[in-house]
């Protein structure tokens, strides 16, 4: 049933093109640079996907937003970054301890982990991703409460955690504990047309990938630049809300983040994306 | 956020007379007093209002500010340095807190 | 092809759609009136010479109307009488017409300034550039707000 979804997804990319020549906008062939590092945002993509190329949404945007995320300086995200540094050495909590206190000089210690994850967590045998991983220090090391979503100083510290990652490929081990079944259940999640829209994932991502959708430019949706910063909100946005958001957009009831529904597709999206660089704090409309 | 804090870019260095382009940008959400909560009931206005640029004591550039200016403001302006010294940066919010940070240049 | 085609309305595929007065997000819209007020204040009723030496530089579309990038430049020695003391910048269909003015002084070097900005909807944003010599110059950019995706 999905792989048949899937095939008429790839099907309708090209009628699509041959259709309606003048909707589809190509992405843009251009190489994005951080600080001297080059990004991957075009890749092959990993066996099974339904086209050619995996490609970063940095590609379907527009001039103005692309230069905002070149520019270390000039990304608006560099902020949440520098906070997010400064949470990462703070002490709180009845042990008394900072991330630092365990982990050290974040630039060494979590340089390329974020690339990783979801990664598997025997513990609670479930997926667990930076957001929880915090959360699970926080609770276990710290004597703390965990973050209430999407506070500032969670995505704040997430982002920063991730930025350790910037340039790295995206590659998770599925062969961890139950890490395939998971990515299975994100794969259904990811084709499952809800809401009044009748919209899956795959509808505006994969099938219309590179089309309209009024006046945005979809993209492939992938993850690896997330938590991102968005011009709308002109914030952080992490990539929970933003599937929230997708999924409220189709009119449908929406997931709690991190749900087990949730972190099946962070699972299978973020694998979409396997070789594209973590782009973190990407920058996007 | 937290207390606004800012960034800014500035040359290490520059040759004497030289104009150099200068980079600021500063955490603050430009609450633009136009929103409503959910009650309904208008979110007061907090902006940056003004925002200065001083190098060695002599002003080279300063904005005053309006609530259509985007959250996190970003200013980029240039600066001609004939000597080595000190720029001031200074942020005016709408509550009356001043943000500064400052910058050395080197003019060989 | 039916299927493509269901996608294909149910996305509206390909239509630039901008934003126009009346939807949630946008508040009301200032009055012409305002922005003339606020070029006489500038200006103190001078007539601006059109572009001139001033370059107002703004996207033709913005990718969100929330940060809109725009840079403005006059060509200018930046001493004497060839001197520009201020730019400002207004955007005639905001709630308030007001953005940001620039002050400049022989050690600013050049008169370049960039910012980001606000737009409510596609409109016209105007630079006005005062020199020493009581010349000004106004450049004039619309700039078209789009919105996005399924939640506008």
């Amino acid at each position: 049933m999905n792989r048949k979804l899937a095939a008429i997804g790839a099907g309708a990319v090209l009628a699509c093109a041959l259709a309606l020549p003048a909707a589809l906008a190509e992405p843009v062939e251009e190489t994005l640079s951080i600080d001297g590092v080059e990004m991957t945002t075009r890749t092959k993509a990993a066996e099974g996907l339904p086209f050619d190329d995996v490609l970063s949404g940095w590609l379907f945007r527009e001039a103005e937003t692309r230069a905002l995320e070149a520019d270390s300086f000039e990304n608006p995200g560099m902020l949440y970054v520098e906070r997010g540094e400064e949470i990462w050495n703070t002490v709180e909590g009845a042990a008394g301890k900072s991330c630092a206190s365990c982990h050290d000089d974040a630039a060494e210690s979590m340089a390329g982990v974020a690339a990783h994850y979801p990664t598997w967590d025997a513990d609670s045998e479930r997926p667990i991703n930076i957001e929880l991983q915090i959360d699970k220090c926080r609770v276990e090391q710290m004597g703390l409460e965990p973050y209430k979503f999407d506070a500032g100083e969670q995505k704040a510290l997430t982002t920063f955690i991730k930025h350790q990652s910037l340039g790295e490929p995206v590659e998770l081990d599925l062969g961890e504990g139950q890490m395939q079944s998971w990515w299975e259940h994100g794969k259904e999640r990811y084709y499952l047309r809800t809401g009044q829209l009748n919209l899956a994932c795959a509808s505006c991502h994969e099938a219309n990938s590179g089309q309209h959708i009024r006046a945005d430019h979809l993209s492939q949706g992938q993850a690896n630049g997330f938590p991102t910063y968005r011009l709308k909100q002109a914030n952080m946005v992490s990539l929970h809300n933003r599937f929230r958001g997708c999924i409220r957009d189709t009119r449908a009831e929406f997931p709690d983040a991190f749900s087990d529904e949730l972190m099946a597709l962070e699972v299978y999206v973020t694998w979409r994306g396997t070789g594209l660089s973590v782009e973190t704090p990407a920058v996007r409309q | 956020m937290a207390t606004p804090k800012p960034r800014v870019k500035v040359p290490k260095s520059a040759a004497a007379g030289e104009v150099i382009t200068i980079k600021t940008l500063i955490s603050h959400e430009m609450e633009s007093g136009q929103r409503k909560d959910k009650q309904g009931d208008t979110i007061p206005r907090k902006i940056i209002n003004k925002f200065t640029c001083d190098f060695n004591g002599q002003p080279v550039f300063s904005c005053d500010i309006d609530p259509a200016i985007s959250a996190n403001p970003y200013f980029e302006f240039n600066a001609k340095v004939a000597e080595s010294g000190t720029f001031k940066f200074a942020w005016v919010d709408d509550d009356g807190s001043v943000y500064e940070t400052e910058k050395q240049i080197e003019v060989k | 092809m039916n299927i493509n085609r269901r996608q294909a309305l149910g996305l509206t595929a390909g239509a630039a759609v901008f934003a126009v007065a009346g939807l949630r997000t946008v508040p009301a819209v200032a009055d012409v009136a305002e922005t003339e007020a606020a070029i006489k204040a500038f200006t103190g009723g001078a007539v601006p010479e059109g572009p001139g030496k001033l370059t107002l530089e703004a996207p033709e579309i913005a990718e969100n109307g929330n940060t809109v990038p725009i840079s403005v430049s006059v060509d200018s020695a930046m001493s004497g009488d060839d001197m520009v003391e201020s730019v400002m910048i207004l955007a005639e269909d905001n709630p308030n017409p007001g953005v940001a003015t620039f002050n400049f002084t022989p050690m600013s070097g050049a008169a370049a300034a960039t910012t980001r900005m606000r737009l409510a909807k596609t409109q016209n944003v105007i630079a006005l550039a005062k020199m020493a010599d009581g010349t000004f110059y106004m450049d004039k950019k619309e700039v078209k707000v789009t919105i996005g995706g399924c939640g506008g």
